[in-house]
């Protein structure tokens, strides 16, 4: 279970700080499959950040299991079960698939078994395997590759930030069922995806509402959705300008 | 019979991937003496009559036969320049792994300039791979300045991986290269300094003839307060190809000097070159921190998939 606790962050801009998440609170469980949802410039992809320790807070708390981690930097997160899909993931001039799969599982795992999880994202492991991450691969391939390191992970908490960003139609399809597979499976983990998808949306257990730094409502699909579709965003345009 | 002591085989392991007598032609020197050679039907080795090197002699239409010819130098104070030219015969196919290694615990310096010169065959084929290592903590310098140079006949193929990653304190290398009708050249370059090390790389490409084309590209790694310059020119004087490429990685207080140039003196000469430096991007670092790994196992990580 991850728990955060009155967290607040603030970049400085123009020597003027100015605060992205205010006093949040949110518990995410185990066995559940969390979206968070929410406007451009609301804090979602910041949140997911700081979950990761790739951000640091202001203030507040981040609890995994009970045990503070507020204080951990992002290897020693990582090492305590904690993995990160990037909404843009980095390329590497030199490291192929099959090295970063080695890296996420932590050993060096077979050949067979890398493949294993490129299939499960739909890669054919052949072609892939020894393709170098470089810019010679696609946006959707690229997301594919990273949803497979943390297949190879196997962590207790999962987060994904927007992985259907940069990906044509064709790759989108591909990912909503990788996703519903993940969420058929999940046992004693928990995924946390940032989203603006309904397709993603439509199979979460709860649905977290992210405006101006904070958890404006939460709700399972059926109770939230209506309530975001056919409006153009959370919070209305006339209400962030007032 | 090759006479080696450990020293000598564990720098030959470092050069050469070498755990043993390989098969096929070779020639071992060690503190510029002969420690053994081997010569095939259609390979021979033979040593220069006034002592500077030696010559080998590839028959045409040889296939896929392999040449070995490592230096080894694991005392302090040597200082030598060795001749070895390459007849590479008609229509032959073969790999040739050269490469020096230097272990110097004295207080004087070791240098091994190496003069290679390649007469490569009209269609003929080669893979020609050299390492350069360097160990040792005495204060003595560890020096290699190699020369390269490659006479290219028409429809001639060569492809070339040097490959200087630890150890050496100063090195000067210089590669040139003259390429008649559609012969082919690819130079693939890996270079890493620390310390206090420097190195100059050198390329001069000729392409002369129709149709001919080359790659050199260069990935470096400066580290410590080390130093590297990479200096390559392709010139075009027929219808032709060329590009040239040099990606580096700056660490620490490294020092990277990049001159691309290209020189074309026929309409039809397409060339192109392309430079970068630039350090380790810190996105790069944080997705392998977030599978994990320490900043610096991902540093290493990241430079270990770079040099490949």
């Amino acid at each position: 279970m991850l728990e955060i606790r009155n967290l607040s962050f603030a970049v400085h801009e123009d020597d003027r700080q100015k605060e992205i998440i205010h006093d949040l609170n949110l518990t995410i469980e185990d066995g559940k499959f969390t979206v968070i949802t929410g406007p451009n410039g609301s804090g979602k992809s910041t949140l997911a950040r700081l979950i990761m320790g790739i951000e640091k807070p202001i203030s507040g708390s981040i609890l995994l299991d009970g045990e503070d981690i507020t204080a951990l930097d992002i290897t020693e997160r990582a090492k305590k079960g904690i993995s990160f899909a990037f909404q843009q993931p980095v390329r590497f001039k030199g490291i192929r698939v099959k090295d970063l799969l080695r890296l996420a599982a932590g050993k060096r795992i077979s050949v067979s078994e890398a493949c294993a999880y490129l299939s499960e994202v739909g890669l054919c492991a052949r072609d892939y395997i020894d393709r170098e991450i470089n810019s010679s691969l696609s946006g959707g391939e690229l997301k594919r590759i990273e949803i497979a390191t943390l297949l190879a992970r196997k962590t207790r908490l999962s987060v994904f930030d927007e992985p259907e960003a940069g990906i044509d139609l064709w790759s989108f399809q591909n990912l909503i069922r990788i996703f519903e597979k993940m969420r058929a499976e999940i046992r004693d983990s928990a995924i946390v995806i940032i989203s603006h998808q309904e397709r993603i949306l439509q199979i979460a257990d709860e649905i977290l509402v992210l405006a101006d730094g904070r958890i404006s409502e939460k709700g399972t699909p059926a109770e939230i959705l209506p309530r975001l579709i056919g409006q153009s965003a959370p919070v209305s345009a006339c209400q962030k300008l007032q | 019979m090759v006479q080696l002591d450990a020293i000598q085989k564990r720098l030959i392991e470092e050069i050469a991937d070498l755990h043993s007598v390989p098969a096929g032609a070779y020639n071992f020197r060690a503190n510029s003496k002969l420690a053994g050679r081997n010569t095939t039907a259609n390979i021979d080795i033979v040593s220069k009559p006034d002592g500077s090197g030696i010559d080998i002699h590839v028959k045409p239409g040889t296939k896929n036969e392999s040449v070995h010819i490592p230096v080894v130098l694991s005392e302090s104070g040597i200082k030598e320049t060795v001749y070895n030219d390459f007849y590479i015969g008609e229509g032959a196919d073969v790999v040739i792994v050269a490469g020096c290694g230097i272990d110097n615990c004295g207080s004087q310096d070791s240098e091994h300039d190496g003069i290679h010169r390649f007469y490569v065959g009209k269609n003929a084929k080669i893979k020609y791979v050299e390492k350069h290592y360097g160990s040792g903590d005495g204060r003595g310098q560890r020096i290699l300045n190699p020369v390269t140079e490659v006479y290219q006949e028409e429809g001639s193929s060569v492809e070339m991986e040097m490959e200087q990653i630890k150890g050496v304190d100063s090195t000067e290398r210089t590669t040139l290269a003259e390429l008649k009708a559609d012969a082919r050249l690819v130079v693939k370059e890996r270079l890493m300094t620390h310390g206090s090390q420097n190195a100059v790389s050198t390329y001069r490409v000729n392409l002369n003839g129709a149709g001919a084309t080359a790659d050199v590209v260069s990935r470096s790694v400066a580290r410590d307060e080390s130093s590297q310059t990479f200096n390559a020119r392709i010139t075009g004087n027929a219808p032709c190809s060329g590009h040239t490429e040099c990606d580096s990685i700056i660490m620490d207080k490294g020092r990277i000097l990049a001159i691309p140039s290209l020189e074309a003196n026929d309409v039809d000469a397409m060339l192109v070159h392309e430079a970068a430096i630039g350090k380790i991007a810190g996105d790069q670092l944080v997705k392998l921190m977030t599978l994990g790994l320490t900043e610096q196992e991902a540093e290493e990580q990241i430079i270990n998939g770079f040099l490949r």
